[in-house]
């Protein structure tokens, strides 16, 4: 089961934080900067698995953004680097070329799209195409409810 | 304006902030307005203004007045309100928050909603946070809605139920009996989901791990259909079909197969056929053989499929990809214990990381390589790990070495070697060794008796050359203290002669004394070292003295004490100086004083307990505690006597605290009365005879007379003695240490033996003494004690 999933950019700034298991709020802070530091650290031809208490913690870096997810024992790391990168696909799918402020002023929608992807720490769906039409399905549903709503007739 | 270009605009202007405090003024404008808005009626924009909220609590900022918000968004029949109210909830409320429960009524209602988006947001959303009372509440839906026609709902479902009974273990046989259909599914997401669930239910219960076993075989055709399958564009990553799928099921099929053989049989041609036709080019195939790996290794696999296994493993380690070598070091990590020889046979490649760039290859490299050392390949595996001490990383320089250390004495092929390796290890990373390094290397010295020449030519010229690393200077200057005489005398065969004098000798110890990067103890170990030297040289004793005297007014507390009792040594007790700084005997790894620091109990019952203390406490634990053992047999306790005898030091002390009676003592045993004489000792013109003063049912007083009919006088003559277990010793002050040439004056020394078991008095006495400039030391046995006259 993967732990939580956090996005930082190269400045240690928090794009994205997703906890699969209930800490306070106070942990979560210190856990952030612990990633940060240990990730933004490595050498770039370094290996993409770190040790970290008692967790496995893989992560990859796309242009200006880290994404880190923490594994625990029996997981596997390799399949973690392809969820990661599954997930980057899913973003790029649906902003179109995504960079980093695509997730900066959408980032309601990036949670979205994770939200299709993993649930309680596990894939949800392995097919990309069915995660794109499930996603575009629910905006169509947020506007039409929305036009619908905003309809002088109404 | 639409509310969502706010969003946008505020994101913006938080952005464009240049200073902390400009963030914070904004952010704190924000948050004001933000509030405003909820504590109004029903308006549009709610799920705007949770939504900015969320961003500003992304950055960091106390969000918690938007959690009643998220409880009334939930509630709100619009999609839209819903989609942020439900990743409200997510971000700002945990099972720890009373308001989570608010929304559990709500997350019923949805779940049974018409629109599958909306059921899905509530899954989501109690996979994500739900609380175990919440948990038990909504299992009921749950597991009605993995039943249900919709692949999407049964999923999402799936997953839901996997966190319940992480939540709740006991709900687990609630979904039991629906999710073994699921596994006829064609739908992947539905085929994962169930596969998920099933693993969550195996590990938490063995009776449904046993109903599942059953299940193999459906698993192993999903498998194989997986693997033949031809290309399907919607689940391929790389070429291979659905990895995400195969990797859940491989390990499915681990837990399964695990302690059974049944099981494991049935998946052995899956395991063979996937292992060898998954492409492992790119990362996907690569996960899917790694899992491949961990499950033949963990089932009760055939051994060809094993060996299998680690070759695949042993492939690994030459791929270019960095993080394919460290997966498959750490697998060879978990199973070096098991399969050893398979391992073994990848050890060079294995070795070779040892060099790779990356830090944590490294960490695997060494600890795989340590444990890969074995009788037959010590030799170079320890040239390796030596050269790979001296350029690895500062965080792995303990482990490295505490693992050398470990290494070198499980298979050390001579002592030589041990030796050499050891000091190799001190003069690369001595001050990362672990503080029993020391004393461990001491006592391997002393054991090794026909090397102490060559170890002590060694750890002088590592000496000379650095003397930055503590546990080397410590174990050189005890070394050389030890053995100076066999460094000043030059020759040995194993080493380039090189000379040494005298001076250089005590320049090197001199120059550790004085230096600042000495620490405490081992300025105390070099002060000893140069101490004992005055007995191994001739010429620079003077020197000697010097430096011990300067230390006596040393701050260091420790320093000081010795270089005053070593000053007493050359003032006061001179003639004993000898005996006290003569060579250690071999320590004995498990002897009683092989302790830290502890002196075991019999000593300390020493009866004449004063100062000058004797000066050995400051020595290295093994050897003080060794002399303490010596102190023992003075001290009148059950040690059995050994050959190593009785020293004079506790002599010492008796006669600083009964000087006048001993005189007295002296004086008495000196009356010259008829009593019985047995000569013990003639050689050398030196003559010892045992005269018996008194002599009771269990008590014997005696008296050694020496005497000397040479014609120059005999110097630092000394006695010594010791007898069988159950009698005691106790010897007296001798009257002095110089006999007069030509039987002009004898020296004399009282004895008092205590027999309470009546034993047959036997008793064996060392003589020592320097006569025309040679140092003589004999030793007789004397069997028969004249009987005194009954008065």
């Amino acid at each position: 089961m993967m732990r939580f999933l956090l996005l930082f950019s190269r400045q240690g700034k928090l794009r994205l934080q997703k906890w699969f298991l209930p800490l306070p709020e106070r942990e979560k802070k210190k856990i952030i900067r612990d990633m940060t530091t240990m990730v933004l650290a490595r050498n770039p031809r370094t290996c993409n698995f770190l040790h970290w208490k008692d967790l496995k913690i893989v992560y990859k870096r796309y242009a200006s953004l880290y994404f880190c997810c923490a594994l625990e024992e029996q997981d596997n790391e390799l399949l973690a680097l392809e969820v990661l990168h599954r997930y980057v696909e899913l973003l790029d799918k649906y902003f179109g070329n995504v960079c980093e402020l695509d997730i900066i002023f959408n980032f309601e929608k990036a949670y979205f799209i994770l939200d299709e992807f993993l649930m309680g720490g596990e894939i949800q769906e392995t097919s990309k195409l069915t995660i794109a039409k499930s996603i575009e399905a629910s905006d169509m549903l947020q506007e039409t409810m929305e036009e619908y709503m905003s309809k002088p007739a109404f | 304006m639409t509310p969502s270009v706010r969003l946008q605009e505020m994101i913006r202007i938080i952005r464009s902030a240049r200073t902390q405090g400009e963030e914070r003024g904004v952010i704190q404008r924000e948050c004001a307005a933000i509030r405003a808005q909820f504590r109004q009626a029903d308006n549009g924009g709610r799920s705007h203004n949770l939504a900015k909220l969320l961003y500003v609590h992304m950055l960091g900022y106390p969000a918690h007045f938007g959690q009643m918000e998220c409880v009334r968004l939930i509630a709100s029949p619009r999609y839209s309100d819903k989609r942020v109210g439900y990743l409200g909830a997510m971000m700002l409320l945990d099972e720890k928050q009373d308001a989570s429960l608010l929304i559990t009524n709500s997350i019923k209602n949805d779940l049974s909603h018409s629109s599958q988006y909306v059921q899905s947001l509530a899954l989501c959303t109690l996979a994500c946070m739900g609380s175990s009372e919440m948990c038990r509440d909504l299992a009921p839906e749950i597991e009605r809605l993995l039943k249900s026609s919709n692949s999407y709902i049964k999923k999402k479902a799936a997953l839901c139920a996997v966190h319940i009974v992480r939540k709740v273990p006991e709900l687990g046989e609630m979904f039991t009996p629906s999710v073994r259909a699921l596994l006829s599914e064609k739908n992947h997401g539905v085929l994962h989901g169930a596969v998920v669930l099933i693993t969550e239910l195996c590990e938490r219960n063995p009776e449904t791990l046993d109903a599942f076993r059953k299940a193999v075989p459906e698993l192993v055709q999903i498998m194989k259909g997986l693997v033949t399958s031809g290309y399907s564009p919607e689940h391929n990553v790389a070429g291979i079909s659905d990895p995400f799928l195969q990797v859940r099921i491989l390990r499915l099929l681990r837990i399964l197969g695990r302690n059974s053989d049944t099981a494991s049989d049935a998946m052995n041609d899956l395991l063979a056929q996937v292992a060898t036709n998954t492409d492992s080019s790119k990362t996907a195939g690569s996960a899917v053989l790694y899992e491949t790996v961990l499950t033949i290794m963990d089932i009760k696999s055939e051994s060809g499929l094993r060996v299998l296994a680690v070759n695949i493993l042993g492939r690994f380690l030459l791929n270019n990809d960095r993080n394919i070598r460290y997966i498959s070091m750490t697998s060879l990590q978990k199973i070096v214990q098991t399969d050893h020889n398979a391992v073994q046979r990848h050890r060079g490649t294995i070795v070779d990381c040892l060099k790779d760039p990356d830090a944590s290859v490294k960490r695997r490299a060494l600890e795989l390589s340590l444990a890969l050392v074995s009788a037959a390949n010590i030799r170079s595996m320890m040239k390796e790990l030596l050269t790979f001490l001296s350029s690895c990383p500062p965080e792995l320089r303990a482990h490295a070495a505490s693992g050398i250390f470990n290494a070198a004495e499980r298979y050390a092929p001579s002592q030589r070697w041990h030796i050499d390796t050891i000091l190799h290890v001190l003069t690369t990373a001595g001050g990362d060794v672990r503080d029993e390094t020391v004393p461990n290397l001491i006592q391997l010295i002393t054991t090794a008796s026909d090397l102490h020449s060559y170890t002590v030519h060694k750890l002088y010229r590592a000496l000379v050359t650095d003397i930055s690393q503590q546990s080397l200077v410590q174990v050189a200057c005890w070394c050389i203290g030890e053995y100076g005489d066999l460094l000043l005398k030059g020759d040995c065969e194993e080493t380039e002669p090189a000379e040494v004098t005298e001076d250089d000798v005590l320049d090197a110890l001199e120059t550790v004394l004085q230096s600042h990067m000495s620490s405490p103890s081992t300025r105390a170990f070099a002060l000893t070292a140069t101490m004992k030297l005055s007995t191994r040289i001739r010429d620079n004793i003077d020197r000697i003295r010097s430096i011990v005297s300067i230390y006596g007014s040393c701050i260091d507390l420790e320093l000081q004490q010795r270089a005053v009792e070593y000053n007493a040594l050359f003032k006061k007790y001179d003639h004993m100086r000898a005996a006290v700084l003569e060579r250690m005997p071999v320590i004995d790894k498990s002897s009683p004083g092989h302790t830290n620091g502890e002196i075991p109990g019999g000593t300390v019952k020493e009866p004449e307990q004063l100062k000058p203390k004797p000066p050995v406490t400051g020595l290295t634990q093994q050897p003080a505690s060794q002399v303490c053992d010596l102190l023992d047999l003075l001290g009148g306790t059950d040690k059995p006597s050994e050959p190593s005898l009785a020293p004079p030091t506790t002599a010492a002390t008796s006669t600083n605290s009964t000087v006048g009676g001993d005189l007295l003592d002296l004086l008495g045993g000196l009356e010259p009365t008829p009593v019985p004489t047995v000569t013990v000792y003639e050689k050398n013109g030196v003559m010892v005879k045992l005269q018996c003063d008194k002599h009771t049912d269990t008590a014997v007083t005696i008296t050694l007379i020496a005497s000397n009919s040479t014609e120059n006088d005999v110097t630092n003559f000394t006695l010594q003695a010791a007898v069988p277990k159950s009698i005691q010793l106790q010897m007296k002050a001798p009257s002095g240490d110089v006999i007069p040439a030509q039987g002009m004056g004898h020296v004399t020394q009282t004895v008092l033996l205590h027999n309470p078991s009546k034993a047959t008095l036997k008793m064996r006495v060392r003589v020592c003494y320097s006569s025309q400039g040679t140092m003589c030391q004999d030793t007789v046995q004397v069997d028969s004690f004249p009987s005194p006259v009954e008065n």
